[in-house]
């Protein structure tokens, strides 16, 4: 016999309709399709939605639509993404940090008590930030070794962080009270307004960014599959991506109704920072190859050499420094912490806002850019409402009842996904 | 072939508290042979293979590698030497495409970025040169993939690793007619290549297609090193239900066996 009598096609393998793509546009509509048809929508269900709900605000609300709200809105929707970020990390590995909305409320006690002035132990603004996002990586060290090494199920170990942090801020602020924060530096992460030609510049950077990693592919890596892209989806996805940054930037820098000056807020910028660089540790580290990895399959990860518990802990250590970030944005926004901090839905918006974004529950299924869709969308939603005078209990079920809405309708792709093999 | 064989165990010896698993175990590979190991359920097949794999350390007993001595005490050396073992339960990712599971562990990068470029590339190269055609794309996930093609993707990537020893643990146990003789000829490939094959099976037929060579264990014993062209499966089949050991520990001769 020779090879090639034996190496025949492979009768049982699923006819895998790759081919049928045509290169140029007609590549965009095949490939639309063929997405369409085997429950691979991406991120296009989630910005279909952020649309409806942006229509329809601007179309009952009155004052939905304004620079300032719209201002406030980057700034309420910075931490919760920031949280929702450390969110994807962890479900990427199949596991849970519930522990992540006192993370931050530790996050923004550690900070206010390190700025207080004449306490002694004062330190500069942006070196407490610093201690206080160590301090929160140091939090996901010790629970995340608690779920590495030891083996208890995170969903255990970050509940009792849950209570014990929980317990900590409230101790500590029943004594203490309210802590104000005059550090400038530390209320800037929150309400520094760039100047609009600062915001046109960073509206441009940000546009580029896609492009250039295009670019560098095709550079680098010409003749493979990844550095092959459509040349249309490929204006479309750049259009769309400057559009939005440049259509930000352009409301903020009217923004001066109430606010001493306008324009783009330094945590919509953090916000953006923090998105190119967990995607960038994601998509092109051999830590966020691993990350995929121990998600899709634990035990091939451990065979094939990856050190999981390694990878274990350094995403809790994330999970734990993001919310600290979080955490801090949030405290900047009303320039102190108080009881009522964090916010009690805090925890729960950050979850659904990644898994609204597409990131599975299961693991290895996800992406970074999912949770800033998602928290753009619950911060809209929520936002929106506030302004049309709506209780907070029937937010609550909006919230509640979109996050159903989008899981079921990732079941149903999950499951289209599935009858065709991909 | 070579004079010196590739792997060389002589005297091989493993217990699990009273359980004797191994004893006195010889067996051999050479390069460029299909070495298979049969023998029926508790035979010692999978503990041997743990043994070469770093997986179990054995208690007495010399393993020569190459024809030195070598002591294989984590999958790591193993690696090291050039042994590299694809397991039953396929040690792949179904969420990572063809390429991410060729590299995992072991992903191309320069301080740390990953160079998709290299692995996309040399994938291809191996795969081609394994005539793994059935694959249309290194980028499909491998959740995709026939159990067949899932499996090519398993041996391929051993073998990737500058290997000179593969051992396949049942590569075919899971798969249709169609997909096995896919494998099976994938196999016999490795062998020409000039690699040494361990290949482990409960099926004679496999055996008999692919292997140059085939050792019986029973009872934790080898029990007969058969040349393929000179038995019959009806010869082996013997030896795995009732063989007679060949060596037994503290006897020279052999003197048969109560079973």
């Amino acid at each position: 016999m020779t090879t090639a009598d034996i190496v025949g096609p492979d009768r049982s393998a699923p006819v895998l309709p790759e081919e049928e793509v045509r290169s140029g546009l007609w590549g965009v509509w095949d490939r639309a399709w063929l997405n369409l048809r085997t429950g691979n929508l991406g991120p296009l269900p989630i910005i279909v939605g952020q649309v409806i709900v942006v229509m329809l605000f601007a179309f009952t609300a009155t004052n939905f639509f304004t620079a300032v709200n719209f201002v406030d809105l980057i700034g309420q929707t910075a931490g919760t993404a920031m949280l929702a970020y450390g969110v994807v990390y962890v479900l990427l590995l199949g596991e849970i940090d519930l522990s992540i909305g006192y993370v931050a409320g530790i996050g923004a006690l550690v900070v206010a008590e390190l700025q207080l002035p004449g306490s002694g132990h004062q330190l500069p603004g942006i070196v407490a930030m610093l201690v206080a996002v160590a301090a929160c990586a140091g939090i996901g060290l010790l629970q995340g070794s608690i779920v590495a090494f030891v083996g208890v199920p995170s969903f255990v170990v970050t509940l009792g962080g849950f209570l014990i942090w929980q317990g900590v801020i409230l101790n500590t602020l029943q004594q203490r009270g309210t802590i104000i924060i005059q550090d400038r530096w530390i209320n800037y992460t929150d309400s520094y307004l760039f100047s609009h030609l600062a915001g046109w510049v960073i509206a441009a950077i940000v546009s580029l960014l896609y492009p250039l990693s295009v670019l560098y592919k095709r550079i680098t890596a010409r003749g493979t599959v990844i550095a092959n892209v459509n040349i249309y989806a490929f204006v479309a996805r750049t259009l769309g991506v400057a559009i939005t940054a440049f259509g930000v930037v352009a409301i903020a820098n009217h923004g001066r109704v109430i606010l001493e000056k306008e324009g783009l807020p330094l945590a919509g910028l953090i916000m953006v920072f923090f998105l190119v660089v967990l995607t960038f540790l994601a998509k092109w580290t051999t830590f966020g190859r691993h990350v995929y990895a121990v998600g899709g399959n634990a035990e091939a990860a451990r065979r094939a050499g990856i050190n999981v518990p390694r990878i274990r802990v350094l995403v809790f250590m994330i999970s734990g420094a993001t919310a600290g970030i979080g955490g801090i944005i949030f405290a900047a926004q009303v320039n102190s912490v108080a009881l009522t901090f964090p916010p009690s839905n805090l925890l729960l918006n950050a979850i659904a806002a990644a898994v609204i974004g597409g990131v599975s529950l299961f693991g290895g299924r996800g992406e970074v850019r999912g949770a800033l869709l998602g928290a753009v969308l619950i911060s809209t939603l929520q936002n929106g409402l506030n302004t049309l005078n709506v209780s907070n209990g029937w937010i609550y079920v909006v919230t509640g009842a979109v996050l159903l809405f989008a899981v079921t309708l990732d079941t149903f792709a999950r499951r289209l996904q599935a009858r065709s093999g991909r | 072939m070579s004079d010196t064989p590739l792997l060389q165990i002589t005297g091989l010896s493993k217990s699990f508290g009273s359980v004797q698993a191994l004893s006195e175990v010889d067996f051999e590979v050479r390069a460029g042979e299909v070495m298979a190991l049969v023998g029926d359920n508790g035979a010692g097949k999978s503990t041997l293979v743990k043994c070469i794999a770093g997986t179990h350390s054995p208690d007495s007993g010399t393993i020569r590698f190459e024809g030195n001595p070598v002591h294989i005490n984590s999958p790591k050396d193993a690696a090291k030497l050039g042994i590299e073992v694809v397991y039953q339960d396929l040690a792949l990712c179904d969420n990572l495409d063809v390429v991410q599971n060729m590299y995992l562990g072991r992903e191309a990068s320069t301080f740390q970025i990953l160079n998709e470029a290299v692995m996309e590339h040399h994938t291809g190269e191996t795969l081609k040169s394994l005539a793994v055609t059935t694959i249309k794309s290194v980028r499909q996930t491998v959740a995709t993939l026939s159990g067949g093609q899932r499996q090519s993707v398993a041996v391929a990537r051993a073998v990737m690793w500058n290997s000179k020893l593969v051992v396949l643990d049942e590569p075919t146990a899971a798969l249709g007619v169609a997909q096995t003789e896919q494998v099976l000829a994938l196999v016999r490939r490795l062998g020409e290549q000039g690699l040494g094959v361990i290949l482990i099976s409960h099926n004679l037929h496999d055996v008999f297609e692919t292997a140059s060579r085939i050792t019986v264990l029973r009872l934790g014993r080898t029990v007969g090193v058969f040349d393929r062209k000179a038995t019959t499966q009806q010869a082996v089949v013997e030896a795995i239900t009732a063989g007679t050991p060949t060596k037994v520990a503290g006897i020279s001769s052999t003197t048969g066996v109560t079973a």
